[in-house]
């Protein structure tokens, strides 16, 4: 077993439990508001959260939170980007034939992060999280800015990469088209009793 | 020499000159006749009541008395740093940092400068001990509320910025390391501002007050340039202490951003 959940809860989801293999990815669909990111945030330990997440049997509690996270690798539905320069987000220079596959241009990554399109930004919101090589990505709808093509290359980029690291992905979408493309064992989302987010940020 | 003693119809005459700014904002119909009446009011009567206990005060030059007024400044200063954020730290903890770090430097600093560099007979002779704390919190004051400010402000706003470095695997020291220094920045360029424009643009009113009191020019000059240096070594050090421990406060021990724990407005 590479990845397993129990029980895990926050105060915008509903308690969630599945278990990952190595090479295996898990699609999570449900309806809008009922958690899905905040419990792809709890993965990643980026919120308060009750249950319990192991990693290889290592419990999530117990590693460094940044090393946590370099293992479990979220790349959340809008992407952070802090530098002027695209290159400076990222750790190790993607390689040229992942940048190849999805269509990006190796100039993009010296180029201001202001000019990058939607679409370019989500690609390369995924690339920069593969590069660190975690054992399992959690992606939240990772295809939603990306035109059919793009969204076939980066579904299999991503797949590739599972199957050649032995790594794990869960994947949120809510496309029925994709989540039957990607072939995967695919779970619905628990509603519960979620109560509504207070204004402003969640925690 | 001694200062002109000025009498209460000095003041009157004073007093008259804003009584005829009102009456000229009345005739243009402009609304603040009421804010300016009140403002005068307040400010004089505020006066006059510290008047009254530094009178109390330096008649007695008792140290405990001397504690506790600089107890009661120091409270009312860390108020005002939490009271000029638009999003504080919630609790205690938010009102907690800003008194910490202004009391440990201020006093600090005030402690130094009494017992080392001034050194007066005692040591706690109020009339030294109060009016510099009182400079030396006035300006920590707003050095660490801006701060504090920026640091809160700034994480709330550049949240997504921020946990996309965490993601990445950061600590919250990498992920914050500009912010933390950005924050730095805010806090000290007003007395940054304050040395360059020393002399020049503004005669600082401490060494105003000196020379009117009828203290020779180098002489105010010397102590004006000893308090530039206090208030900003205290600034510095407040503003440093204040961005660590609020930096602290934003993430929890897994560091995740706790945004949850600002205050919203």
């Amino acid at each position: 077993m590479l990845f397993e959940v129990q029980n895990v809860a926050t105060r915008f989801s509903a308690p969630i439990s599945f278990s990952l293999d190595a090479g295996e990815v898990l699609t999570v669909f449900g309806a809008s508001g009922s958690g899905k990111s905040q419990m792809l945030r709890a993965l990643a330990d980026l919120s308060p959260h009750e249950g319990a997440v192991f990693l290889e049997g290592i419990n999530q509690a117990t590693l460094r939170p940044e090393q946590w996270r370099r293992k479990v690798g979220y790349v959340p539905a809008e992407s952070g980007w802090w530098a002027d320069l695209v290159g400076a987000h990222f750790h190790t220079r993607p390689p040229a034939d992942w940048l190849a596959a999805l269509s990006l241009p190796p100039e993009l990554l010296d180029a201001p992060v202001e000019r990058l399109s939607s679409g370019e930004r989500q690609r390369l919101a995924v690339l920069r999280a593969l590069t660190i090589e975690p054992r399992v990505l959690l992606l939240d709808e990772p295809t939603a800015n990306l035109d059919d093509l793009n969204a076939q290359a980066l579904t299999a980029l991503v797949l590739n990469y599972v199957q050649s690291h032995q790594a794990a992905a869960v994947w949120v979408s809510h496309n029925r088209d994709e989540r039957s493309r990607l072939g995967a064992r695919s779970i619905e989302m628990p509603s519960g009793s979620t109560p509504l987010p207070a204004q402003g940020t969640p925690a | 020499m001694n200062l002109e003693q000025l009498s209460l119809f000095d003041l009157s005459l004073a007093a008259l000159l804003v009584a005829a700014l009102g009456l000229v904002q009345l005739l243009m119909g402009l609304g603040l006749l009421r804010s300016l009446a009140i403002g005068s009011v307040r400010m004089t009567v505020q006066l006059l009541l510290v008047g009254l206990v530094l009178k109390t005060l330096f008649e007695t030059a008792n140290l405990g008395w001397v504690s506790l007024m600089a107890l009661i400044m120091l409270a009312l200063a860390g108020y005002e740093v939490t009271a000029r954020q638009k999003r504080p730290i919630k609790g205690w903890q938010g009102y907690g940092i800003g008194l910490l770090s202004m009391g440990v430097t201020a006093a600090a600093i005030t402690l130094f400068a009494l017992i080392i560099i001034i050194a007066p007979n005692p040591w706690y002779t109020p009339q030294y001990a109060i009016p510099l704390l009182g400079m030396i919190l006035g300006n920590t004051m707003t050095g660490i509320g801006l701060a504090l400010n920026h640091l809160t402000q700034t994480a709330w706003s550049a949240r997504i910025k921020i946990e996309a470095r965490l993601l990445l695997g950061q600590t919250a020291q990498q992920a914050t390391a500009e912010l933390r220094m950005e924050a730095l920045r805010a806090g000290l360029i007003p007395t940054l501002n304050m040395l360059a424009a020393a002399g020049l643009i503004s005669l600082p009113g401490m060494m105003t007050g000196q020379i009117l009191a009828g203290a020779a020019p180098m002489d105010a000059v010397r102590y004006q340039i000893l308090i530039m240096f206090l208030i900003t070594a205290a600034n510095g050090f407040g503003a440093l202490l204040a961005v660590h421990l609020g930096t602290r406060r934003l993430f929890d021990e897994r560091a995740r951003l706790r945004l949850d724990r600002l205050t919203t407005r």
